[in-house]
């Protein structure tokens, strides 16, 4: 059973004041998300990530379509005790310290007293807010804040958890932090749902991701599967710092980093490029086959929706 | 969880916001307001020192409690909206009239308490004055009472005006009908007196506005006139209705909102 069923929701908003004209935030959407895997929404900003997820957790209504969390109906109030949401940017209570925040909010999804306090210290420690834990939130810096709005969206252990822009307003280390709470949720067997434009945590983070711009679907699928596609060129990187004479008469594109060369080469050139290094005596690291990154692919989807959109104009 | 469990927690924390916002310290300008009338009053006033108290005093608790319900009401959907607290409220297993409900039992909680303290400051500013209680005092309650329903009405009115309007324009509306509302009697007398589709559009004007009016008993409490138990029933019932009216028209609207 899928976590996710998304069948062809759609959003229109009327916009302007005294002439009202309908604008699609969101064509409609057919998507599919399995139990226990970590999907990334892709797209540039104002692509209809947010839409999207506003209107699964019941924020915005659909202008038609429907879709199935968890096997029930989306709107049916009790799927909403299994799953977690953190908005873009959230903002709390900010006179409530942060176990009052999370203590209202475990009373919000029904978890009995004893276990509630229990698992509000549990989540306080697993975001590393145990120490601020009775400062109030409006004292609280942008990481702090995502950090609680991690905290309340995990705290009633739910089954899919919807993240969205997750890593928005954290310092490198955060990042981190949510990467590896991610890949924690992902290994207790819950689905993870999470829209971000920064392709790296997508490509680092997802089994599948799927890309939106202008509001239409541009492309679903595996990461492995999106970026497979070999571009008939090798990698080679090996230490130190000098380049052979012979590496470049094959055509190799080379870049000195640190104490590592990485040269890219045709593949058919691979066994010529071994042989010089060996020539050389130099170390060879690693030889890998060129395939397309995650951004190459974000790109091309987008550069083709333009370019339809143009011919359609 | 049932829903009474989610109303309540939303209302105490409404309550909480209010306490924390400093809202209570309101009580502190009742007191000096009250407490330098009746030294004021004790030094000048004879044989109406009991009067000018009570009148006083219970105005004062009413336009504290007007302020109040009017400014926290307005704010109280639409600043979760435009902060989107909301989000993570309506995320989890609460339906869109619980949050309204709740947010209603709070902004009325608050008021309560801030009534009750008021009450003793009124009650305490007349043992100063009158040096002791008569059985007339008791009506006193009975003016506290209608007040309270009073803030029932307003608060229903500002959620109701916040569910789809700006702060301020909320704001406008909300005040608005209760200057028109103080004055709904004026108001139905003023229909009685017009013809034809004037009339009908009067008399429809006249009962739709909140008729504060008939909940207005100070001037008569201050004057110690007997307030008969089918006034106090009929008030009762009339706030009720008109308050589950007006918060039942927050609730169909606000379950039609986008949440942009």
């Amino acid at each position: 059973m899928p976590a996710i069923e998304i069948l062809g929701l759609e959003k229109t908003y009327m916009v302007g004041f005294w002439r009202k004209r309908p604008k699609r935030a969101l064509q409609p959407l057919h998507l599919s998300v399995e139990e226990g895997e970590i999907f990334g929404f892709l797209g540039p900003n104002g692509a209809g990530k947010t839409t999207t997820l506003k209107m699964l957790m019941g924020l915005v209504f659909p202008t038609a379509g429907t879709a199935r969390i968890l096997g029930h109906e989306w709107t049916d109030p009790e799927v909403k005790a299994q799953i977690g949401f953190l908005p873009e940017q959230p903002y709390f209570y900010d006179y409530l310290t942060a176990h009052e925040l999370l203590d209202y909010y475990g009373q919000l999804s029904g978890l009995p007293g004893k276990d509630r306090k229990r698992r509000v210290d549990e989540v306080l420690q697993r975001v590393g807010l145990t120490d601020v834990k009775g400062v109030q939130l409006r004292k609280f810096s942008k990481g702090m804040l995502q950090r609680a709005g991690i905290a309340q969206a995990i705290l009633h252990n739910p089954k899919l958890v919807f993240f969205d822009e997750p890593m928005s307003g954290l310092d490198p280390l955060g990042r981190r932090e949510v990467r590896d709470l991610m890949e924690q949720l992902k290994q207790e067997g819950k689905t993870v749902f999470f829209s971000t434009h920064i392709l790296s945590d997508a490509e680092a983070l997802c089994d599948r991701v799927a890309i939106i711009n202008k509001g239409e679907l541009r492309g679903v699928g595996a990461v492995e599967d999106l970026t497979s596609t070999v571009q008939g060129k090798v990698e080679v990187v090996w230490q130190g710092t000098q380049i052979p004479a012979s590496m470049k008469a094959l055509g190799a594109d080379c870049h000195v980093t640190g104490d590592t060369v990485r040269a890219v080469l045709p593949e058919n050139q691979q066994d010529a490029a071994i042989d010089a290094l060996r020539r050389e005596r130099i170390r060879l690291i690693a030889i890998t086959p060129l395939r397309t990154s995650l951004e190459a692919y974000f790109v091309e989807k987008l550069q083709h929706s333009e370019t339809t959109a143009g011919k359609m104009a | 969880m049932s829903m009474n469990t989610r109303i309540i927690n939303i209302a105490s924390n409404t309550f909480r916001e209010a306490v924390r916002d400093r809202v209570l310290y309101n009580l502190i300008a009742f007191a000096l307001l009250l407490t330098g009338a009746a030294i004021f009053v004790g030094q000048i006033s004879i044989d109406i020192e009991r009067l000018v108290v009570v009148n006083l005093g219970l105005t004062a608790v009413s336009l504290f409690g007007v302020i109040i319900a009017i400014f926290i009401g307005i704010g109280l959907v639409s600043k979760e909206i435009e902060k989107r607290t909301l989000y993570t409220v309506l995320s989890r297993p609460v339906r869109r009239w619980e949050f309204i409900v709740g947010k209603f039992f709070g902004l009325a909680g608050t008021l309560v308490v801030n009534t009750f303290f008021m009450a003793i400051g009124v009650f305490g500013a007349l043992l100063y004055v009158a040096h002791k209680f008569t059985r007339p005092d008791a009506l006193i309650l009975v003016a506290l009472y209608f007040i309270i329903l009073e803030f029932l009405i307003i608060c229903s009115l500002a959620l109701l005006f916040s569910s789809f309007s700006s702060p301020l324009l909320s704001a406008v509306f909300a005040f608005s009908l209760f200057v028109i509302g103080s004055f709904a009697d004026d108001l139905r007398g003023f229909a009685g007196l017009t013809h034809g589709f004037m009339r009908w559009v009067a008399t429809g004007a006249a009962y739709l506005v909140p008729n504060f009016s008939t909940l207005n008993v100070i001037s008569a409490v201050a004057h110690q006139h007997s307030l008969g138990g089918q006034l106090i029933l009929q008030n009762t019932l009339y706030a009720l209705f008109y308050t589950a009216m007006a918060l039942s028209g927050a609730v169909l609207i606000f379950e039609r909102r986008n949440l942009k």
